[in-house]
């Protein structure tokens, strides 16, 4: 359910959401140097409370909470970044918030290059693999033909 | 009545060190790492994620490396770790009608869009023991696969609510009461009552749904569907000022169609009961939803027929295994006080008694 946002907001949403999933280790692999920057808000572990609907589409309810990590920076060109990611790792967070500022300069070609669009693949790559696998389960049902009707 | 007591502190020191040793086991025997209880115990961590009320599958199976793989200790231990950790905020409500499934059954129909995905599951297995898996360091071949048709897999009730058939589950924006935050009043909403259900213990929703298909509290439950997969959770970000995904994690969610004989004011239509857990656990949002069900007598104007399914403050005051064990297991701590004013009074009635009859 994605609310409809600006452009420039419905594009930040999109980067964030892939770095918020990458997978911790990935990301530090891709990004092996870190531009200057201030951490205005040191990475910090906390929850947040996910919501469910009742029955799907009515009241929501808490479910239950999941970790978190967030963290904001600013860079040495003035950028300020965000990031919340899920799990504990810091490096994560500093990292996401780090690629949230880059991506508002100059270098946005380069970042969405280098780490956003593997992250990208590598996510759908991922995906398709499982839903692959859940089609192959999927069940294709046949009536037997019963004596009486011949 | 409890008194400070001093001592023991070398018996409870050697205690603990010998619960590390026993942990352990054969030292012989490679030990186990917590990322081999993840990805191998599953469903264990699943389970201790649910009823810890915390997503998070690294601390959840670190617990049950500590808790010698007692879940409920384990889930004490999560429940413990999280009043630690600072709270952000509250996500969006989760939208599982754009769940990716690996698993999405429905018994009430056969042809439905989205079709029958069985995914992993341990049904139509044989339940026998297969000693192949006693033998390490054999890689299952990979699993098959097939074109995925990337079709919408819409939620079955929304098919039945098409036709007015069922009960229609309103978009509705009222906050959701935090039984984390304020103590649970009865009567309960169905909100607050459904966190209640999502985190108490497996074992004891299993058992009253299961009374419920035997008749204390009958509400004659079809799996309208069941689906388990990864569904995106969005959060707002206060520096931003909109919601941003933050993670994905993985819900089983079920809803039963239940019957429904109508009222002075609705037509004959299904009612509804609604199951999510946090993780794969189909035996525990399955169980969920029944009770949730059979919790909804009042509003749908049916009979109290004094079933404990039906009975909120029964189910909602019982169904935390956490609050149970905490007060269950405090007996045997030591009630010397208590138990010495027990005896004194058995002792001086006795002695009444045995003098009366003497007379």
């Amino acid at each position: 359910m994605n609310i409809p946002l600006p452009p420039d907001d419905a594009r930040r949403r999109d980067w964030m959401a892939i770095l918020a999933k990458a997978p911790p280790a990935r990301l530090a692999a891709l990004m092996p140097d870190l531009p200057a920057h201030d951490l205005l808000r040191p990475p910090q572990i906390g929850t947040v409370m996910v919501q469910g609907r009742t029955g799907g589409t009515g009241a929501p309810f808490n479910l239950g909470e999941m970790t978190v990590t967030r963290a904001s920076v600013r860079l040495g060109t003035g950028e300020v970044g965000h990031a919340m990611v899920q799990g504990r790792d810091k490096g994560h967070a500093a990292r996401a918030a780090i690629t949230d500022a880059l991506m508002q300069g100059d270098a946005a070609a380069r970042i969405e290059a280098e780490i956003l669009d593997p992250l990208r693949r590598e996510a759908e790559a991922r995906r398709r693999t499982r839903a692959a696998k859940a089609a192959a389960t999927r069940v294709e049902f046949f009536t037997l033909v019963r004596g009486e009707d011949q | 009545m409890y008194v400070a007591v001093k001592g023991g502190e070398r018996a409870i020191d050697a205690a603990h060190a010998w619960l590390a040793e026993e942990r352990r086991g054969d030292p012989s025997v490679p030990e186990l790492t917590v990322a081999q209880i993840r990805e191998q115990m599953t469903l264990a961590v699943n389970r201790v994620m649910a009823e810890g009320s915390l997503h998070d599958p690294d601390l959840a199976a670190l617990a049950i490396k500590q808790a010698r793989g007692d879940l409920i200790e384990a889930v004490f231990l999560i429940r413990a770790y999280r009043t630690t950790l600072p709270r952000f905020g509250s996500s969006q409500p989760v939208d599982t009608a754009r769940m990716a499934v690996d698993r999405r059954v429905s018994a009430t129909f056969k042809d439905l869009p989205g079709g029958q995905v069985l995914g992993p599951t341990f049904d139509y297995t044989h339940r026998l023991l297969d000693f192949a898996l006693a033998a390490e360091g054999a890689v299952p071949p990979a699993a098959p696969t097939a074109p995925a048709a990337d079709e919408a897999v819409p939620h079955v009730a929304g098919l039945l609510d098409r036709d007015g058939l069922i009960e229609a589950e309103a978009p509705d924006d009222t906050p959701a009461p935090d039984l984390t935050r304020s103590p649970l009043e009865l009567p309960a909403s169905r909100a607050l009552r459904l966190q209640a259900l999502a985190r108490g213990d497996e074992g004891f929703l299993l058992s009253l749904a299961y009374s419920t298909q035997r008749g204390y509290g009958r509400t004659h439950a079809f799996v309208g569907e069941l689906r388990i997969g990864m569904v995106e959770v969005q959060a707002e970000l206060p520096e931003l000022g909109f919601a941003v995904p933050i993670g994905e994690i993985e819900l089983t969610e079920c809803e039963s169609v239940n019957q429904f004989k109508g009222s002075r004011t609705e037509p004959p239509q299904f009612t509804r009961g609604y199951g999510l857990v946090m993780g794969q656990g189909e035996r525990k949002a399955l169980s969920m939803s029944l009770v949730d069900r059979a919790l909804r007598w009042r509003e749908l104007g049916e009979d109290f027929t004094g079933a404990p399914a039906q009975d909120e403050e029964f189910v909602l005051s019982h169904c935390d295994n956490i609050q149970a064990t905490g007060f269950l297991e405090h007996i045997k701590l030591p009630h010397y006080v208590d138990f010495q004013a027990e005896l004194e009074l058995v002792r001086r009635l006795r002695a009444e008694t045995m003098q009366e009859a003497a007379e």
